[in-house]
């Protein structure tokens, strides 16, 4: 790895398997800063974080300020509508600007895939991909990561099924790195016209990854199920006849999770569309983690922004 | 040492033992006494480490004082590392948990470290204890003070003073965390080696 990818993240794989366990401990620490009454340490004072979104968010991007805000960065929040983006400024540029009013990280979300790479390439400042297009989305894969592992006590050989638009979704691709990485064994499961087709034809080098076209013999063993939202803003059609369609065959309802192993867990990466990937009794039931996941999202990431203030932990310092 | 390195390395050129483990448990018994004579009411006590050796010594020393005063005395730890002072020059520390799971409002907090040198290990623990609450008195307690401090901090107990110069180096080794017991006094200079 260079020091070029080192610097930014941009995927999980940026990330080596003890550089993800850094994060996940140090994560554990953060945990017990966002729970204190006055939950703000001073360590990154004087630092400027710049979220840049040219997609929708809420959970990314507040996730983000909340864990800057706590860690006493400012964070300059940059709308693209309000922005010159709309004045025909390219990507480009508006990045370098950012560089010029002296931000120290910026993070961003764009539609398109590979953006973050683009602009890890051509800006001094460390970037952060929130989500590009169907390609990565590697901060939420470390929140689910240290979600099970929080409630699982490990990683390494769980059954992980993920459900739905496979082949569309960022959190799936990020997921199947950062899980086949520390050893889970990943079940994807939908319609066929939503799974790469190297699951399909099983026809890949993960060892640890298979495609199961029955969603009842995929959750049977399960100990975590990942329904994922049908990204309909980047499909062409003829992927589904209807939703309604998909949601009788693929939706996570209470009889498919009681197939399943008894303390089974529920995640999902949100936004949500109930009725549709998961019923709302599910969604909202004892077995989801789901707004733990969200919280959870808030101590990673200042971890990562804590990790990002400089590349090389000192072991030695504290003596 | 032979091996050739461009760079001068830390050479030490001399090794003092200062404490053995007998001296050592000699001194944190003195300081239990102590904080029993100056506390009149113990049970309002809460004894803070600070990781990572801060820790171990708080840890015996709330034993300690429940073998003299039979009073059992909360402990906590504590992690400065998102607190120091020097976050911006320096490669990123190791943290280690905080625990705090007592409300320090109006209590008796006696923070507990190793060596006092700087002093600005102490004054990021306070500013990190005053996020966790108002205690009425923040008292310190340390097993080694080397002197050279650069804050206006100073120990309510002390273990042993030791006068050092800047190019010394104290090491506490502690059972619990080093597998051996003893303080050493290392004298280091800058050498080339080849």
């Amino acid at each position: 790895m260079n020091l070029q990818t080192k610097k930014h993240l941009l995927d999980i794989d940026c990330y080596s398997k003890e550089e993800i366990f850094q994060i996940l401990n140090d994560s554990k620490i953060m945990m017990e800063i966002l729970n204190r009454k006055v939950k703000k340490i001073p360590t990154l004072r004087g630092k400027t974080i710049v979220t840049l979104f040219y997609e929708p968010s809420t959970r990314t991007r507040i996730s983000f300020e909340q864990a800057a805000k706590i860690l006493n960065a400012d964070v300059i929040n940059i709308s693209i509508k309000e922005s010159s983006s709309n004045k025909g400024e390219s990507l480009l540029n508006t990045v370098l600007t950012i560089q010029s009013i002296k931000a120290d990280i910026i993070i961003i979300r764009h539609p398109h895939s590979g953006a973050p790479y683009f602009l890890a390439k051509n800006s001094e400042v460390p970037i952060i991909n929130a989500g590009d297009g169907s390609h990565a989305h590697p901060t939420q894969s470390l929140l689910d990561l240290y979600t099970i592992q929080n409630n699982l006590g490990k990683i390494e050989n769980i059954n992980i099924v993920m459900v739905g638009d496979i082949l569309y979704s960022r959190v799936a691709r990020s997921n199947i790195l950062a899980f086949s990485k520390l050893g889970a064994n990943i079940t994807l499961c939908g319609p066929n016209t939503l799974i790469p087709h190297e699951f399909l034809s099983n026809n890949h080098l993960y060892k640890n990854i298979k495609f199961e076209p029955s969603l009842k013999k995929a959750v049977k063993n399960a100990d975590v199920i990942m329904p994922l939202r049908i990204q309909l803003e980047r499909q062409s059609t003829g992927h589904l006849p209807n939703l309604q369609e998909y949601s009788k065959q693929w939706c996570i309802t209470s009889d498919i999770v009681s197939i399943s192993k008894q303390d089974v867990k529920i995640l999902h990466p949100g936004p949500m569309n109930e009725g549709i990937e998961i019923s709302s009794d599910v969604a909202h039931g004892p077995k989801s983690l789901i707004s733990e996941q969200v919280t959870n999202g808030v101590a990673v990431r200042m971890a990562l922004l804590y990790s990002m203030l400089n590349t090389e932990p000192n072991m030695n310092l504290e003596e | 040492m032979s091996t050739y390195n461009s760079n001068p390395s830390l050479n030490s050129i001399y090794t003092k033992t200062l404490l053995d483990s007998n001296s050592i448990n000699k001194s944190l018994v003195r300081i239990s006494h102590e904080i029993i004579e100056r506390n009149k009411e113990l049970e309002s006590i809460i004894l803070i480490g600070i990781q990572r050796r801060g820790v171990t010594l708080s840890n015996r020393l709330k034993d300690l004082i429940f073998t003299f005063s039979k009073v059992d005395i909360k402990t906590g730890a504590l992690d400065i590392g998102f607190y120091r002072d020097d976050l911006s020059f320096i490669n990123r520390p190791f943290i280690r948990e905080t625990t705090i799971l007592n409300n320090i409002d109006n209590k008796t907090v006696i923070l507990v470290d190793d060596v006092l040198f700087t002093g600005r290990t102490i004054r990021a623990a306070m500013n990190a204890l005053i996020d966790f609450g108002r205690p009425k008195f923040i008292q310190l307690a340390v097993l080694i003070d080397r002197g050279h401090r650069e804050l206006p901090i100073r120990p309510d107990y002390i273990g042993k003073n030791i006068p050092t110069s800047s190019t010394e180096s104290i090491q506490v080794k502690l059972t619990e965390i080093d597998e051996e017991e003893t303080v050493l006094l290392q004298k280091d200079s800058y050498e080339l080696t080849n």
